[in-house]
Order: structure tokens, then C-alpha cells, then sequence
């Protein structure tokens, strides 16, 4: 590989009112490379991204950034793109109910006149999109494609602009194994076209298969680049210099102590909300024991979501039928203020849209579920209020100002950690908690970890679902697997692997088609 | 005690502090200074006709409805929705009114429950379509608008009528009696304005050793004294004012116990902050165990009946029920509640901030009429005043942003 660098940011420090988020950063890209950025969350790399492309202008910091041998000044995410440098963010860009045609070529329409040519329009689409590995309709609504598709759309799209530099921000946090491992695939291919990659990722092991070179920025300095050419970088090396110490074990360690069973589900059937016919959940069944740690693995799409918001008060689905047995006794879970009585919670995958209220502070969030508690006769008593949010910034953890904060200006693992308070102070005897980890770095996923071991040492029984599967062999006592909506295999943690997991979803998709 | 001590020791700290404050909540107060800026400035070019007592009276009586159906839409709006249909309710109600006390002679105590029931009924049947149908309450308030402009003309049969017995004008143009019978001034108007400006800076002095005991003070102890001091000032000066002329109106009292009750509900009861989190995040609420349609129903049939309120001291103070009753209240209802800092999309927004903002319309209107402008100019004008607030609104979120 020829060093021929297309990329380098010199010394870049940006201060914000009383901190600093960079100071004297470097990182250098080879043109035709993977370049992974990792780091905490809070460690600087969007804020770094977001200097390289403009969206913080020229003049708002110091130091250089010298692109194809040229020191660029970018004034806004126009001079970037003209350049060839294009984000895609966590948060996709894309408008569902247009099509993919459309948002391809949004404020970049293929017109003649100021007339939209839409034999051209789609041409090139078909073109984008079979680089990319779709043989979608160009006229298909994003909104019925999936996630997944909806990524490469989004890659193709930075392709009609002639990319050179594609920066990605945590790609792959909500796809599915099968998914990322296209994704990848395809940043691969673009670097033996000579189209060089950022890629921002909490998942080291995904960085490992495809990183030509890693860089490592830990409270907005570089820490260190690492170049993987030598040979495979263990992922306990990364995750030193991440957090500037060696996370021997990156699960707390614990000793179970498990009761007897609490939470029982029987025959738990659920129809999908608009398309009826269609089960979304079939025949489940499963339990939980006081003291267990109980992982549900499976799929994007295996139906554990819609398993867990079902069971949470009918929060998702249609013509629900089954029963739930909580101490051996029916429980009535028929909405959510009785699941949340019967001693049920739910803390969910999405906490932007379904956990927080944003624009309140942590105090306001924290008793949401349970506000009787804070309040005498329907009255709110603020100091009360104010103790129990102390209570839990200290006891988890909290990295805030104060609790007056706003949660939207937290960080994703802090955003996380109010959620959990929430329903901590809810006081429950079952936790539904649905990727409890995701898009949080590993320092905050070590924290959380802790909370879920001590709440299984206090007694209460805990359903973890997730899509990392270390993380479930790492914390669970017991798992099942869901696939297509039906659980289709239980095993104790100590027998099960990744392989006999995924052997389990594979095996019983061909049973279903066949 | 400490806090006295520290502040005596360093006043210029504390006017720093207090001015670095007060930086950090202009959107929450800059509304209240807007009030006494355009107050102040109205009462120079008018000179000094706005502050007169018997204009200051008026003042009141010509904004009480619009007050008294901003509490009920900010509510609404910071719950995530909006009432078009309010100035068709209101008008509606007066109707109904007319036609129960004047042409079937119903006693005005039972008409006034009656129509109460009314107005929750009306707000009950919007509000069940936007909580349990999901329909946009946009969309069924402007049919209720529509609907109840409609029903007001068919009830009157396209005529006035009026007048209303004596007792029942009284709900808007009375005044409270002077107990003390004192000569060219109702003592006890000046009394109540004394008693209430002492129950609030108890009530804030309560609040403030309760916060310093939990820690939770940010507010600069210069800056509360003088924000205190200043209020309770205005109140006693305000009810002096009245005082002189005929004493505090029957609706003044009205007004003033909706705004203490409705401020603690909003701010204190857990009804009150469930609504909020509802119009922060309907999602997260509904998740968090809130039963969000049923809080949503409930601040449509809150509207509904202090529409009919509105709607009854309307039609008590023109004394007549008019088929152009209420016509377009619905805009400055809608535009009080934006100007008082409330935000389109929900979950932010005060009870307080509401009332000011009516009265800023209303000192405006008051004002400019005084001053001999004419009615297409006060639009002009009230419409850039509503623009220029909310901007100032959307600045101030970015900056702290």
C-alpha cells in the first residue's frame, strides 16, 4: 500500500464555553483505507467529524486540515461535500415517505430546466444502488425497506456525490449481524476502488475484520493510532488505550443466587398492530427466577421487542392472547398502569423516543413512573423529588452539572442510566430490559452491567434482550433464543455459544419454511 | 441566615450575580419585563391616562375573558394540542345564556351551572375524538368552530337579545362591596391587594428556606428580594389604584383565584406534571405508566367549561348575546398563550406566563386605542408584537442550547 495520505488534521483543538473537546488532535488517512475513530462516548470524535466537515466553520478552531495536499478552510457541509467528504450519521437522513429515488437525489435532483427528469433520476438510482448490493424498486418509500437497506441507501446516496471520503458514525449500532456484515463488506470493496473510510464504532470486534488503522481519542486528545497491517489488534488492547486502563473482565463479576420463579408467560400469542392476520409473537412461553439473569437473543426482527412491549401493558400489538403468571398468580398486565403495579417494567431500546422526556431535567424524568411516590395528596413535594434524584445520580452514577440538567443534554450512557433510575424507582420484582447498552461506550456498558448484577443480588428477576451476543453469554444465566416470533431454544449460559445460538435460529428458520 | 450575612457583605457581587441570573433566564422573565416596558411606555404617550384608575379598571374587564381562556388553552397547547373552537363556545354559551335567563326565564344561578355543564360537555365531545381517535385537534376544534359559530346563530335566530337582569350583569361589571364603608375608597379592595401581596412573598419566602434546606437554590438572594419586592408593590399599587375608582371588580376576584389554582395544579400536583411530560413526550409518558388519553380528554373538558365562563361574563358585560360574540377571541386566546413563552410542540409553557401574556395584548390594545390608532394598524402591530415574542422565544432556546 502506497502511503499516499488524503487526510490530515493537524493539532486540532476546538474549545466549547468552559471545556475543551479537542485539544491538538491528529489523525492521518491514507487514501483508499479503513480508518476506524474509537473512543468513549464524550471522547471527541463527532465533534472531530463535525470540524472536518464543516459543520463547526473554519475559524471556530484552530489548527489545520489538509485534504488532498491542500489546506481546506470548509465554511459549512457544502464546501465539504463539493470536496467529496461526505457524514452519514446515526440518525439517518432520509425522508420515509419519499422514495428512494427521491432522497438520493434530494437537493441534488437530476432536472433539466428546474424540471425534474425522472427516466434520468431512476437510471441513475438502479446504477447507485446495484454498487451498493440493493435491487430495490428506485421508486420503493424508504419506510418499507428496512434499517438495514435504509444504511445502504444512505451510502449510495453519498455516492451520486462523488464520495472520496465517507465518513460513517456508528453504522452498524442498529443492524443485524447479516446486515452489518454487508456493510462491511462493502466499505471493503470501496477501499479497492481507492475510497477511503472514517468509521466510528462501539463495536470493536466489527473494527478488528476491517480497520487497515484505528485511532484512539480518549477526553479529546489522540491517545494513540494503531496500525493493523502488522497483524490482528486483540480487542482488550483497543479498549486500554479507550479507557486508559485494562478492563480485565468486561463483565462484572457475580455469583447467582436464583429463586424460585416469579415471572411465568403461557401460550403469549400477539398479532401485528395494522397487519392483523400476521403473528408477530407465537405460542411463547418462558419464566423467570428471583435472583436470574434471563437473555432473550435472536435476530432484528425475531419479535423480542414486540414480545416485551407486548407483555408490558399491551403496548404493542393486536388480539393478544396468553396469560402471565406473576408469585404463581394470573397477573393482570391488561395496561401499562396495571403491569407497572403488577411489578413489571420496561425499559426500552429507543430511550430518545420511548424513555425520556427530553426537554425536562433529570429530577422531572426520574419519578415519571411513579410520581404517588414523590407527592402527599396529588401535591409534588420538590425536595423529596430533588433527594431521589440525588439519590440515584450518585448511587449510578450520573455524569451531570447537576440534576437540574436537561436530559437531552446528556450523553447517551447517562441518558441511559435516568432511564434505568426511572424504573428502578418504580421499584419492580421483573425488568424487561431491551438493549440496555446500545449506542453507550464500554466504560458506561461495564456500569450498566454492574446495575443489572446488583438489582439480580437484590431478588428482582431480570430479562435482558439484546443483540450483542457476548454481551448475553456475559451477563445472563439462562437464554432463549427467538426467531420468526417463536422461542426456539432455551439453554444455560454455561453450555451455550455464539455458534450453537446462531445454529439454534438457523436450524428452526428451515423447519418454518419447511 | 448566612445568605443575608454574605449578600450584606458584598452587594456588587450580588447585583452581578443576580444580573448573570437573570442573562439565564430571560425567557423566563423576559416576558414579565416586556409587561412593565410596554406598560410603562403606554403610559408616557398616553399620558398617564393608561394607569388612571378607572382606565386600569376597564383594563381588566375587557381582558378578563381572554385570561380566563388562556388558562384553560395552555393547558391544552402544553399538552401538545390546541382549541380553535374557544371564541365559537364562548359565544355559543352567551347565547344559551341569553336565551335560558331572558326568553324562558330560568333563574340565572341554575343557567349559569347549566351552562357551565354545557361548555364541559362541548369541550368532552372534542376532546374524546382527539384523545381516544387520535384525530388531530386541529382538525375537530376547527370543525367545532365552525360547528358551534354555527349553533350560536340558530339559537339567537341571527338576532341580539338582551338585556339580562340586573344580578346577573353583575358576574362582569360589579364590584366587591366595601365592608368597611369607608368615604372614596373600597377599603377592603385595598385590604385584599394588602392581604394577598403578604400571602405571596410568604408563600416565596416559605419556598425559598424550603429549597435552601435541600440545596436546590440557583436563584441570587438580591435578585428574589428584589423580584418579591417589586411584585408585591405592583399589587398593592394596582389595588390602591382600583381601590380609588369603584373597588376591585367581581371578576378581578374570578381571575386572581383561577390563576392561583390553576398555577399549583400545573406546577405542583402530579396532574399538572403529567400533562406536562404528555406534551414533552407522549410516547414516554404513555410508557411510563400515564394514562395519556385520559389526561388529554380532560384538559379539552377543563377548556370547555371555562370557555362557557368566558362565554358567561361576556355576555354579562355587553349585556346582551350577539351572534358576533366571540369572534376571533380564538386568536388572541391562542396568541396570549405563545407570547407567555409557551411552545407549539408542547410541554413548555406557564399558567403565569399565559395571564401575562393576555394582559400584553390586552395593555396594547388598551393603549393604542387611547392613542387614537386605528383598528388596522393595532393589527398590524399586535400581529408583530406575537412574532417578535416567539423569536425572541426560539433565540434564547438556541443560545442556551
Amino acid at each position: 500500500m502506497s502511503s499516499d495520505i488524503i487526510l490530515e488534521m493537524r493539532d486540532i483543538t476546538k474549545t466549547f464555553p468552559g471545556v475543551v473537546a479537542l485539544d491538538r488532535v491528529n489523525i492521518e488517512v491514507e487514501r483508499g483505507e479503513i480508518h476506524a475513530l474509537v473512543g468513549e462516548n464524550g471522547a471527541g470524535k463527532s465533534t472531530l467529524m463535525k470540524v472536518l466537515s464543516g459543520v463547526y466553520p473554519h475559524g471556530s478552531y484552530e489548527g489545520q486540515i489538509v485534504y488532498n495536499g491542500e489546506e481546506k478552510a470548509f465554511r459549512g457541509v457544502a464546501d465539504s461535500e463539493r470536496e467529496g467528504i461526505i457524514i452519514i450519521h446515526q440518525e439517518l437522513a432520509l425522508v420515509p415517505l419519499l422514495s428512494i429515488a427521491e432522497n438520493i437525489f434530494l437537493g441534488n435532483e437530476r432536472a433539466r430546466r428546474g424540471i425534474v427528469d425522472w427516466r434520468e433520476t431512476n437510471r441513475r438510482t438502479r446504477e447507485l444502488l446495484a454498487r451498493v448490493g440493493l435491487t430495490e424498486h428506485p421508486e420503493t418509500k424508504i419506510t418499507n425497506i428496512g434499517l438495514g437497506k435504509q444504511q445502504l441507501v444512505e451510502i449510495a446516496k453519498a455516492l451520486s456525490k462523488e464520495v472520496k471520503l465517507l465518513i460513517l458514525d456508528e453504522p452498524t449500532s442498529s443492524l443485524n449481524e447479516k446486515d452489518s456484515d454487508a456493510l462491511l463488506d462493502l466499505l471493503k470493496e470501496f477501499r479497492e476502488r481507492g475510497i477511503s473510510s472514517i468509521l466510528i464504532s462501539h463495536k470493536l470486534n466489527e473494527i478488528s475484520k476491517v480497520a487497515d488503522t484505528i485511532t484512539v481519542l480518549r477526553d479529546g486528545a489522540t491517545i494513540g493510532t494503531i496500525d493493523c497491517s502488522a497483524g490482528p489488534v486483540s480487542e482488550d488492547r483497543i479498549i486500554r488505550d479507550m479507557v486508559g486502563r485494562s478492563l480485565s473482565d468486561r463483565y462484572p463479576p457475580r455469583t447467582p443466587k436464583i429463586g424460585e420463579t416469579v415471572f411465568e408467560v403461557k401460550n403469549w400469542t400477539v398479532h401485528h398492530p395494522i397487519h392483523t392476520e400476521r403473528k408477530v409473537v407465537d405460542d411463547a412461553n418462558l419464566s423467570v427466577r428471583r435472583g436470574e439473569v434471563v437473555g432473550i437473543a435472536g435476530l432484528m426482527g425475531a419479535g423480542r421487542t414486540e414480545l416485551a412491549m407486548s407483555l408490558f401493558g399491551r403496548a404493542y400489538g393486536q388480539n393478544i392472547s396468553g396469560e402471565v403468571l406473576i408469585d404463581g398468580r394470573p397477573a393482570d398486565v391488561s395496561t401499562i398502569r396495571r403491569a407497572i403495579d403488577a411489578g413489571l417494567a420496561y425499559a426500552t431500546e429507543d430511550r430518545k423516543t420511548y424513555g425520556l422526556v427530553l426537554d425536562e431535567t433529570i429530577r422531572r424524568n426520574i419519578p415519571l413512573a411513579k410520581l404517588e411516590a414523590v407527592a402527599s395528596n396529588m401535591v409534588v413535594d420538590e425536595r423529596r423529588e430533588q433527594a431521589v434524584a440525588e439519590q440515584f445520580r450518585d448511587k449510578i452514577n450520573i455524569k451531570c452539572s447537576s440534576v437540574a440538567q436537561e436530559a437531552v443534554n446528556l450523553s447517551g450512557g447517562n441518558q441511559q442510566k435516568v432511564v434505568l433510575s426511572k424504573w428502578l424507582f418504580a421499584d419492580p420484582d421483573i425488568l424487561i430490559l431491551d438493549e440496555p447498552t446500545r449506542g453507550i461506550d464500554v466504560g458506561a456498558k461495564f456500569e450498566i452491567y454492574t446495575i443489572i448484577r446488583d438489582l439480580a443480588a437484590a431478588g428482582k428477576a431480570i430479562v435482558v434482550i439484546s443483540s450483542e451476543m457476548p454481551e448475553l453469554l456475559g451477563i445472563s444465566d439462562r437464554l432463549y433464543v427467538m426467531n420468526e416470533g417463536r422461542i426456539v431454544g432455551e439453554l444455560p449460559t454455561a453450555e451455550a455459544t455464539q455458534e450453537r445460538i446462531m445454529s439454534m435460529i438457523i436450524k428452526s428458520a428451515g423447519q418454518l419454511a419447511g | 441566615m448566612t445568605e443575608i450575612v454574605s449578600s450584606a457583605q458584598g452587594a456588587t457581587t450580588g447585583a452581578k450575580s443576580s444580573f448573570g441570573f437573570l442573562r439565564n433566564h430571560l425567557r423566563e422573565y423576559g416576558i414579565l419585563f416586556a409587561l412593565v416596558a410596554i406598560m410603562a411606555f403606554f403610559q408616557i404617550v398616553t399620558g398617564g391616562i393608561l394607569l388612571k384608575p378607572v382606565n386600569l379598571t376597564n383594563l381588566i374587564l375587557q381582558n378578563s375573558y381572554i385570561v380566563i381562556m388562556a388558562i384553560g388553552m395552555l393547558l391544552v397547547i402544553v399538552g401538545g394540542n390546541i382549541d380553535l373552537s374557544v371564541g365559537s363556545v364562548l359565544g355559543f354559551i352567551g347565547a344559551l345564556a341569553a336565551v335560558m335567563i331572558v326568553n324562558w326565564e330560568v333563574n340565572y344561578v341554575v343557567t349559569g351551572i347549566i351552562c357551565l355543564a354545557a361548555g364541559a360537555l362541548i369541550g368532552a365531545a372534542q376532546g374524546f375524538w382527539v384523545a381516544y381517535y387520535k384525530i388531530p385537534s386541529f382538525i375537530v376544534t376547527l370543525a367545532g368552530m365552525l360547528v358551534f359559530k354555527g349553533l350560536t346563530l340558530w339559537l339567537l335566530e341571527g338576532q341580539s337579545i338582551g338585556p339580562f337582569p340586573r344580578h346577573f350583569q353583575l358576574i362582569a361589571s360589579g364590584f366587591i362591596p366595601d365592608i368597611f364603608g369607608a368615604e372614596n375608597i373600597n377599603l377592603f379592595s385595598l385590604v385584599l391587594g394588602v392581604v394577598a401581596a403578604v400571602a405571596l412573598l410568604f408563600l416565596a419566602a416559605r419556598n425559598r428556606l424550603h429549597q435552601q434546606k435541600s440545596g436546590i437554590v440557583d436563584e441570587p438572594f438580591a435578585f428574589f428580594l428584589v423580584k418579591n419586592a417589586v411584585i408585591a408593590l405592583a399589587i398593592v399599587y394596582m389595588s390602591y389604584l382600583m381601590a380609588t375608582f369603584r373597588g376591585l371588580p367581581n371578576v378581578f376576584i374570578i381571575m386572581a383565584l383561577l390563576i392561583a389554582v390553576y398555577s399549583f395544579l400545573a406546577g405542583r400536583t402530579t396532574i399538572g406534571r403529567r400533562i406536562y411530560a404528555i406534551g414533552g413526550n407522549e410516547k414516554a409518558a404513555k410508557l411510563s405508566g400515564i394514562n395519556t388519553e385520559r389526561l388529554t380528554f380532560l384538559t379539552f373538558v377543563n377548556m370547555g367549561m371555562l370557555a362557557a365562563l368566558a362565554g358567561l361574563v361576556f355576555a354579562a358585560r355587553l349585556n346582551t348575546a350577539t351572534p358576533k360574540a366571540g369572534l376571533a377571541f380564538e386568536l388572541d386566546v391562542i396568541a396570549a398563550v405563545f407570547i407567555g413563552g409557551a411552545s407549539m410542540s408542547g410541554g413548555v409553557g406557564t399558567i403565569v406566563g399565559a395571564v401575562v401574556g393576555a394582559f400584553i395584548m390586552g395593555v396594547m390594545n388598551n393603549g393604542m386605542s387611547i392613542m387614537g390608532i386605528g383598528i388596522d394598524w393595532q393589527q398590524v402591530i399586535k400581529g408583530l408584537v406575537l412574532l417578535a415574542a416567539v423569536i425572541f422565544d426560539v433565540y434564547n432556546k438556541n443560545k442556551a442550547a
